[in-house]
């Protein structure tokens, strides 16, 4: 089976998912495909595309779904993708060592060269972020885009994952969240961004925004409403006659 | 000002480990990038096309494109397997078998323009408008409006009439402009927004920012965002509230909130006394002609009555005008104040939230509620700029005032047959807020505001080999500019501004098969349709549409003769043309994204973009636009031909976008324009434009001053910017329509005044529809006598999905390729319905079997499904046996573009009676579980299309040949 690294560093990328603004609109999830596709690990094979079961590799995939009862309940979208755990039991139940986490900066990857296609790293994957390509014979998965953040034949700017680069809503954050002092660790902080699935003990590095409650009562934009005035025993005549000493001008 | 939209740190390159894989960080992404303009839906974002030996290895949002600011959606990305779709056509296609077998000879593009020629020239020779020329989701109908016109046939129009015309069509003739591409919210300001139905897959990506910018505030800063649509998905999903309103009341629901304000006197009087006609005269001569009318003076100025008593012209500077009280003309007639209507007709119980709460599915506290917190955020939460501006008398102020609530409203509202009304009550209840181009409220995007309505009136025909006098499509100020032919007649095909439906200012596409079968006006030669689906998803009942196009008269010849279609895929409606003009994809061409057509323009400044070809074409294709240049020089049309005969655009539209002018010195395209290349909006046509557009990532933008940004219907800073670029004509106020003269003039006519009447069965409607103050009826559709069908479906559009165009892509179908029937699960379990089972929709009108699936985020006497997401087997060159053909299905088929027949048999048409917008949200329906036996496929099915185009392979491996590159070098 597959060691972790010995002596990780303390650099934890990854990504902040907001759930409070995500719209489901796919954006991320088509622009990783299409980034991905040719990239790193490329292809994302896609099979009967055209066919009657039209399916394929993708990396990051949005469940949407409800929660709660009739009106008081609640839409999710929920972008899913690998969540580059700290304690990663893909890897560890890895018999090659093809599937490994990166010690310099927690990335997890597959290294297609030493997969043999077992399929025990999507067994061992409680979040299913596993994507087995049966045309290749080898499991991808989400890199954080290794080939675009580090890459300097882009400018700066673009140096982040695909996904986040696109999302129009701004739902995505990319980080180190091993920095406690970093810009995503403290938007984690503010917002008590959570871990997926916590007991369950594989750390991940992902982490998720929760939607903020819903403000539909009475002095919830801000400052308090004052219920507009009743006056239910005046005629409609009288309530004009207020409006007849205005003296405003155009 | 505005914030960053996500949190990215910059991470150095780590040191490669020996004992790990080796990564290359840095591979080549492109050997070439070039910017242009998206077209995988209406929304028109910039991009960047990276590529790799000639092929797409991606695309991505451009950063400095105004309408996307860098991100892209699930649409936009998807480009690259729209680009490389089996479904392309490949070559001319010439009809062999019978219209609607898809039974096609290709032939060589000089056989099918003379085709085309010789047909379209014997017409013009005779009677141009039996040319029915209409263009779909056309992104360039600044040149096809004015190529109908220079042909000389009345009977164009694009899409708008079957999408958002209420919208629009309200929104001009209330406040001179209108929601989406004439204005949006101040996402950076506003502190509450009301969206109202549908939006997801209109102005998405500029939407989506937006709605992350408000939710994201600072709490000391923070905003609400309501949703009030029947259906909890998509941006309703993180509304901080939503309210499942029953379809078709929205008006209702906004009068109500109108009713509360107006009761607390918590209104912006300053605003409707210095920029509506709310302080106007209003004659009150019962029974005349000139009842409901403004008064006027001699020289035709709009009075009103001045706080000392004497009646003055209302249009003065400085004027104090009364809200209320009878005043007397000269003529002795009795007149009050338009506000005084107004208030009169909303203050009344009728309005009150208790009253309309059952109706609307909202209970009356929620309405006083949201009453209340559009009041304290308007007023209470006011903002002060420190901005100076001069307004349209000349007078300085040293401030704007913001009043932080907007509104948006899209197909929800629109399309029901009381859509352009409840549209109307939208503007009013902005107007009552004082939150029209100011700070935090709704802004125009130039070239608008415009005068409310905009001055052109649609031209009729003139006679063979004759332009139009104008263009086609106009906006009607009384019965006068409707076109009528001497009897009374419809002049046009669809029957545009006649009296079914006097101010369709986008046309009745919808209409104009069942009417061209019926010879209802009159029968005509060749329906030409450019990139419309209108055998399918974009037909209401496209089952007799399909029937209608290709039934044959008594001599057994094909009702209408002939149908020429252009567009780059072998979408369901190929099948049925004679002629088959294949039209390049949006990569493949120029493109014009024109101020003269739907800007793309933001509130802070003016904006327009081009398309570039960045991909050659690997077929025997042409774009569409140089294809009807092209037929234009063959038919020898005005303006496409110089005194020799010969093409003045040999070079298609690249040619014309550069060269063309409208009026001297406007065209096209208003970036650099003039001998030195400075001048925006107008000025002498550039010979370098073109490239100074591709250096500037295909765009232009053109900033307004700061001081010229807010109350532009009365900011001569904004006339001195606009009226030297051609976007305004005189530096005149544009006075907010709270009470509009122009309908009312319609209803004058349906009550029995002047020369041009309505005929007796359209009186009533015309009536009714043409209220001159914003009201509410119940949407005919549902209505109607509608045998046990009571509950309202409808349609959401999902946002990875345009259309049929989205369905067919190879990624995108794979996020969705069938549609389930959405209902409540209490409704499910008061019918007996769960996940998985299926049913027959039923409406008056057919029936249609799809898949159920319960939800709680639904109205409980609403259904609904996917738009667009349901194929007829074979389209698109998918597998006959795809999902969207197996188990997707359309609620068009169930909806009649006509309502069931009057007790005398005559059948009006499912439109709002105004704008003759397809009312698609009115339709009612019952349920009927099936029998196990019929579970698993949908029903009607059509015959499977064979598209005789290359079968494509099951596995897709898209990209390995870069990686395979990579690896050799």
């Amino acid at each position: 089976m597959t060691a972790l690294p010995a002596h990780p560093s303390d650099r934890k990328l990854g990504l902040v998912i907001d759930l409070d603004i995500c719209v489901g609109c796919h954006a991320c999830a088509v622009s990783c495909k299409e980034w991905n596709t040719g990239g790193h690990m490329a292809p994302l094979t896609d099979y009967e595309a055209w066919g009657d079961s039209p399916s394929g590799v993708w990396f990051n995939r949005i469940h949407s779904f409800e929660a709660g009862e009739g009106a008081n309940g609640r839409t999710v979208h929920f972008p899913k993708s690998c969540l580059h755990c700290e304690q990663p039991a893909c890897v560890t139940v890895c018999p090659t060592g093809a599937s490994f986490k990166r010690a310099e900066d927690g990335i997890v990857l597959v290294n297609e060269d030493l997969c043999i296609g077992c399929k025990l790293c999507s067994w061992a994957c409680p979040y299913g972020a596993r994507e087995f390509d049966e045309d290749v014979g080898v499991m991808k998965k989400c890199t954080l885009c290794i080939d675009r953040i580090y890459n300097d034949k882009l400018e700066e700017v673009d140096r982040v994952p695909a996904c986040v680069a696109t999302c129009p809503v701004g739902a995505r954050h990319f980080g180190d969240l091993g920095d406690p002092n970093s810009e995503v660790s403290k938007l984690v902080q503010e917002r008590a961004g959570y871990d997926l699935m916590p007991e369950l003990g594989y750390k991940p590095v992902n982490k998720y925004l929760p939607p903020r409650t819903g403000r539909t009562h009475t002095g919830c934009t801000g400052a308090p409403a004052t219920p507009l005035q009743e006056s239910p025993a005046e005629s409609t005549g009288n309530r004009l006659l207020r409006w007849l000493d205005q003296a405003l001008s155009r | 000002m505005s914030q960053r939209r996500y949190i990215a740190e910059p991470q150095s390159p780590p040191k490669q480990r020996a004992d790990e894989q080796a990564i290359d960080y840095a591979p080549i992404v492109h050997d070439q990038v070039a910017t242009t303009t998206c077209y995988m839906c209406a929304c028109r974002c910039g991009i960047k096309v990276h590529l790799q030996d000639g092929r797409i290895r991606y695309i991505e949002g451009n950063r400095d494109h105004p309408v996307n600011k860098g991100v892209l959606c699930a649409k936009g990305s998807a480009g690259i397997m729209t680009q490389y779709s089996p479904a392309r056509l490949r070559k001319p296609l010439k009809r062999v078998g019978e219209r609607g077998k898809a039974e096609f000879q290709e032939i060589e593009w000089d056989e099918a323009l003379k085709i085309a020629t010789e047909w379209l020239g014997k017409i013009r020779a005779t009677d141009p408008r039996k040319l029915a020329f209409f263009t779909g989701r056309d992104q360039s109908q600044a040149l096809t409006g004015w190529w109908a016109a220079q042909f000389g046939t009345p009977n164009y129009a694009a899409h708008g009439g079957f999408c958002s015309v209420n919208m629009a069509a309200a929104g001009l003739y209330t406040i001179g402009g209108s929601f989406w591409e004439f204005g949006e919210p101040d996402w950076e300001r506003t502190r509450y927004f009301l969206m109202f139905g549908v939006a997801e897959d209109h102005g998405s990506n500029p939407i989506k920012i937006g709605l992350g910018q408000i939710k994201n505030r600072p709490p000391e800063n923070r905003a609400k965002f309501v949703s009030i649509n029947p259906v909890r998905t998509g941006y309703s999903a993180i509304a901080d509230e939503w309210i499942g309103i029953a379809p078709g009341t929205d008006g209702l629901f906004v009068l109500a909130i109108v009713h509360e304000l107006l009761k607390a006197d918590r209104i912006d009087l300053d605003f409707l006394v210095r920029y509506t006609n709310a302080p106007w005269l209003v004659v009150d001569a019962p029974g005349t002609a000139g009842h409901g009318l403004f008064a006027r003076d001699g020289a035709g100025n709009p009075l009103c009555v001045d706080n000392a008593g004497a009646i003055r012209s209302a249009l003065e500077a400085g004027v104090t005008p009364r809200l209320v009280g009878e005043a007397t003309l000269a003529d002795g007639r009795k007149a009050r104040p338009a506000f005084e209507l107004m208030a009169s007709r909303y203050l009344d119980e009728s309005y009150a939230p208790e009253k309309v709460a059952e109706q609307c599915g909202i209970p009356a506290a929620t309405i006083k509620r949201i009453a209340a917190e559009l009041a304290e955020a308007a007023f209470d939460q006011a903002i002060e700029i420190p901005i100076g501006w001069t307004d349209w008398a000349g007078r300085h102020h040293d401030k704007v005032i913001g009043r932080p609530v907007s509104m948006h409203a899209m197909r929800g509202v629109s399309a029901h047959s009381n859509g352009f009304q409840t549209c109307r009550a939208i503007h009013l209840l902005q107007m009552l807020l004082g939150s029209i181009d100011c700070p935090g409220g709704f802004r125009y995007k130039p070239p608008f505001p415009k005068s409310a309505p905009p001055p052109a009136k649609p031209a009729a025909q003139v006679g063979p080999m004759h332009a139009l006098h104008g263009l086609p499509l106009g906006f009607p100020q009384s019965p006068d500019d409707l076109l009528l032919d001497l009897d009374g007649a419809p002049h046009r095909i669809d029957k545009a501004f006649s009296w079914e439906a006097p101010l369709a200012v986008h046309g009745l596409m919808h209409m104009v098969i069942h009417n061209a079968w019926a010879g209802d006006p009159y029968p005509i030669d060749t329906l030409f349709l450019y990139m419309a689906n209108m055998a399918w998803n974009s037909a209401m009942n496209a089952p007799d549409a399909m029937r209608m196009m290709t039934d044959t008269d008594e001599r057994g010849e094909y009702r209408i003769p002939h149908i020429i279609y252009a567009d780059a895929y072998f979408s369901e409606m190929v099948a049925f043309a004679d002629l088959v003009f294949p039209d390049t994809t949006y990569l493949e061409r120029w493109d014009c994204i024109s101020l003269l057509d739907r800007p793309i323009s933001d509130p802070d400044a003016a904006a327009d973009a081009i398309r570039q070809p960045v991909i050659q074409p690997d077929r025997d294709v042409r774009p569409f636009q140089d294809v009807l240049l092209d037929l234009g020089a063959r038919l020898k049309l005005p303006g496409m031909i110089d005194g020799h005969g010969k093409s003045l655009y040999p070079g298609g539209l690249k040619d014309y976008m550069v060269w063309h002018e409208r009026r001297p010195g406007i065209g096209m395209l208003s970036g650099w324009r003039g001998l030195d290349e400075d001048k925006q909006g107008m000025g002498e046509p550039n010979r370098r434009q073109l490239e100074r557009y591709v250096e500037n990532g295909c765009f232009w933008r053109g900033e307004i001053p700061e001081k010229a940004r807010f109350y532009r219907f009365a900011n001569r800073d904004f006339f001195d910017w606009a009226i030297p670029r051609g976007f305004l004509d005189k530096p005149q106020q544009i006075v907010l329509q709270l009470y509009s003269e122009p309908l009312r003039k319609f209803q004058l006519a349906a009550e029995g005044h002047g020369t041009r009447q309505p005929p007796e069965h359209l009186r009533a409607r015309v009536s009714q529809g043409f209220d001159p103050l914003p009201s509410w009826y119940p949407p005919f559709g549902a209505t109607a006598d509608n045998d046990g069908c009571v509950l309202h479906a409808i349609t959401q559009r999902p946002m990875h999905m345009y259309h049929s165009w989205g369905s067919q892509n190879a990624w995108l179908r794979q996020i969705q390729a069938r549609n389930p029937l959405f209902i409540a699960r209490k409704l499910g379990e008061r019918l007996g319905l769960a996940d998985g089972d299926w049913a027959w929709i039923e409406s008056p009108h057919g029936r249609v079997k799809a898949e159920i699936k319960l939800m709680e985020g639904v109205n409980q006497d609403t259904v609904w499904t996917w738009n667009a997401i349901g194929k007829r087997a074979g389209a698109w060159n998918l597998s006959p046996t795809a999902p969207e053909a197996a188990k997707g299905f359309l609620l068009n088929h169930v909806i009649s573009e006509l309502l069931p027949p009057r007790p005398d048999g005559h059948r009006y048409a499912n439109i709002d009676p105004v704008t003759g917008q397809a009312a698609w949200y009115d339709l009612k329906v019952r349920l009927k579980k099936c029998a196990p036996a019929e579970y698993g496929e949908t029903a009607p099915v059509f015959d499977a299309l064979d598209t005789s185009l290359p079968k494509p392979g099951n596995a897709l491996a898209y990209g390995a040949e870069f990686r395979a590159k990579r690896a050799r070098q």
